[in-house]
């Protein structure tokens, strides 16, 4: 048996497979004590693991983190004056935030419209453009690579920790509002944009839908993220030019002569997370966005892949 | 693998599939023609032909820009080589990188590290980097690898607080996290104290006992010579010399020299003698000793008395591997371009 075979047959190592293969290393003379070792797949999920944990743990992560839970608060408490002035203010802001004092949890709607156009998407492309070119930069990308990381695997887990970061950024958002909504205003039964009236516990299952359609928004800028990243050696650059395309992404969606290519933009259907609001859910453009963010992830993880697995590494 | 089994005769007796490299067990590294232009055109490796058997300490020598790193980074299946073949542990690189790299432990153009996780969480983290590596002994082998260092005091700074030597150690220790086949370490003791760079090349002499095969290129010379059973020089991309250290310092000749107060009568002797390049430097008369030495020393000596010279000294100047560098790669200090 070869040892691709081999290594591809064994599932979870044991010890008595680990044994069998050292006695034939001290067959070819050297080395006794080495055996070739075999990679199991639970073993390949180790640098996942350590790579959410090391991200996670990381100052910068935690000071994005921070900002974006500041914005529920920054809402919530300039809404709370608006109002304790006497009378609703009129229209304006994001969607959903004439209904806050009415009720708290539209506070997390409100504050997950604040923050997609720009806040989450910026905090992405930090954490996606770094991914591959941060390492580069620091010279570890070498080092993982010969430990060996592999490289699809590499990107793989990259990718997946920056999805996974999504899903955390989104929900610091839902959860502080959340919070801040209870504590500054009523909770209670909501009206739904068709007027109908839901119960709390349903609007909170909603609020949590929302949450995640908002993260699975991002999917898109990640994967654009991480392409960037394996174009350049340098960290900084890859984060600068993430947030700089989704600003002139959104700058263009604002202009009316480019409506034909507007609805390929990653960023054209975000805000429709606020159908879900409907009663009944108008899914239309939904399920227009996931397509569209998994065409993203599709392309871009492609040319990531293309482009990581051929490139030299030579940082 | 099954028909080279038939092929190659069986020396293990009990080791059942054959698993040895294809290009026969006792090379390490074996590259053919190997050569690498970096895209700016630059041509940085030309036509390599490297063969470092197993169990040897191997010397990677060369004069700076001259391709070493570049050699290692093809090794290591970083980089793509123009052309030519590689084979590390007898398999192709870089294709094989999932078998191969796990046995290798290395060290590329320094050590790099996460400055802002401590020293133990960067071991940590490259070893989870591994698929092979049992993460039940994770934090053992961690713990074993820093000791082996001398790190175990500083293990919990973090790495940004490092001095240069101290990173230097910890990017050793990410190299023996595992019972490796081949380390390979690019100028290990770079940075290192004296304590460090004796406590390394005992360390390379142990695992090179251990029937590990160490690759390393260096600039200390003498440093190769007290440690390395094997070098090669490379300068300006090519392959100059490979073999034993030994026959390496032997190929540069070492140099009569004879001590006497009649330097002039002695250089004319000699050159009567068959000395070639005879050089007077006051008292010192030196001198490219005749073809064969052992047998006309005797009778160059019996020479110089019978004319009268006064000789203090007489003796050969071994060459040292340093003398062997020059010769081989020129005394010039400019860096090719
Ligand atoms: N990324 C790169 N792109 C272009 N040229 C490069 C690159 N890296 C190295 N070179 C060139 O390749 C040649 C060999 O470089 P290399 O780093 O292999 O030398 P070296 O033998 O390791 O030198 P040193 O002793 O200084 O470490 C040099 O001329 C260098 O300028
Ligand atoms: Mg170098």
């Amino acid at each position: 048996m070869s040892r691709a075979e081999a290594s591809e047959v064994s599932g979870v190592s044991g010890i008595s497979e680990v044994s069998e293969i050292t006695d034939v290393a001290a067959g070819s003379g050297t080395a006794e004590v080495v055996g070739v070792r075999k990679p199991s797949v639970l073993w390949t999920l180790g640098l996942l693991r350590n790579e959410l944990v090391t991200t996670l743990r990381r100052w910068r992560t935690i000071a994005l983190l921070g900002v974006l839970a500041a914005v529920p608060v920054l809402v919530g408490i300039a809404v709370k004056i608006e109002t304790s002035d006497g009378g609703g203010g009129g229209g304006g802001g994001p969607a959903f935030v004439s209904q806050i004092t009415n009720n708290g949890l539209f506070l997390v709607f409100t504050a997950l419209a604040a923050t997609l156009p720009f806040f989450l998407p910026m905090a992405i492309g930090v954490i996606a453009g770094d991914a591959i070119a941060g390492e580069a930069n620091a010279g570890t990308l070498r080092y993982l690579l010969v430990a060996p990381a592999g490289r699809t695997r590499l990107l793989l887990t990259k990718y997946a920790t920056t999805l996974a970061f999504c899903v955390v950024a989104t929900l610091v958002v839902a959860v502080s509002a959340l919070i801040v909504g209870a504590l500054l205003f009523p909770l209670g039964e909501l009206t739904t944009i068709s007027g109908t009236r839901i119960s709390f516990g349903e609007g909170l299952g909603r609020a949590f839908l929302i949450a995640l359609i908002v993260a699975a928004s991002l999917i898109g800028i990640a994967a654009l993220g991480l392409f960037i990243s394996t174009l350049t050696g340098s960290g900084i650059a890859a984060m600068a030019t993430t947030v700089g395309l989704l600003i002139t992404i959104q700058i263009l969606d604002q202009i009316p002569q480019l409506h034909a290519i507007q609805p390929y933009f990653f960023s054209h259907y975000w805000l429709s997370f606020a159908d879900l609001m409907r009663d009944p859910v108008y899914w239309d453009d939904l399920l227009r966005n996931l397509g569209l963010q998994g065409l993203y992830a599709a392309v871009f993880g492609t040319a990531a892949w293309a482009r990581f697995t051929t490139k030299d590494i030579t940082a | 693998m099954a028909e080279r089994a038939t092929v190659e005769p069986d020396t293990g007796s009990d080791s059942g599939p054959d698993s040895r490299p294809e290009t026969g067990p006792d090379t390490v590294i074996a590259t053919r023609a190997l050569t690498k232009r970096y895209r700016g055109g630059q041509l940085a490796v030309d036509g390599l032909d490297l063969a470092v058997p197993a169990g040897s300490v191997f010397g990677f020598l060369g004069p700076n820009g001259s391709g070493k790193t570049t050699t290692i980074r093809m090794l290591m299946g970083l980089i793509e080589p123009t052309s030519g073949t590689a084979r590390v542990l007898g398999q192709p690189m870089p294709r094989a990188t999932r078998t191969v790299l796990p046995q290798v432990g290395a060290l590329i153009e320094g050590p790099a590290l996460y400055g802002f996780l401590s020293g133990r969480d960067n071991l940590l983290r490259y070893d989870s980097a591994d698929p092979t590596a049992d993460p039940r002994t994770r934090r053992t082998r961690v713990a074993a690898a820093l000791d082996r260092v001398g790190l175990t005091a500083a293990g919990s700074k973090k790495a940004k607080a490092y001095s240069l030597g101290m990173k230097q150690r910890l990017g050793l220790a990410a190299a023996l996290l595992q019972p490796r086949r081949l380390l390979v370490l690019d100028e290990p003791t770079n940075g290192l104290d004296p304590q460090g760079m004796r406590e390394i090349r005992s360390l390379v002499r142990e695992l090179a006992s251990d029937g590990t095969t160490v690759f390393l290129s260096s600039h200390l010379l003498d440093e190769i010579e007290q440690v390395c059973s094997h070098a090669a020089v490379m300068a300006q991309g090519r392959l100059i010399t490979q073999g034993p250290v030994a026959e390496l310092a032997a190929g540069a000749r070492g140099r009569l020299v004879v001590t006497t107060p009649d330097a002039g009568d002695a250089a004319r002797v000699l050159k009567e003698q068959g000395v070639a390049d005879v050089v007077v430097e006051e008292d010192r008369v030196t001198g490219e000793p005749p073809d064969d030495r052992d047998r006309d020393l005797a009778e160059v000596n019996a020479a110089l008395v019978s004319a009268g010279v006064r000789v203090r000294g007489f003796g050969l100047e071994r060459a040292s591997l340093e003398d062997a560098f020059v010769a081989l790669t020129g005394e010039g200090f400019d860096v090719a371009g």
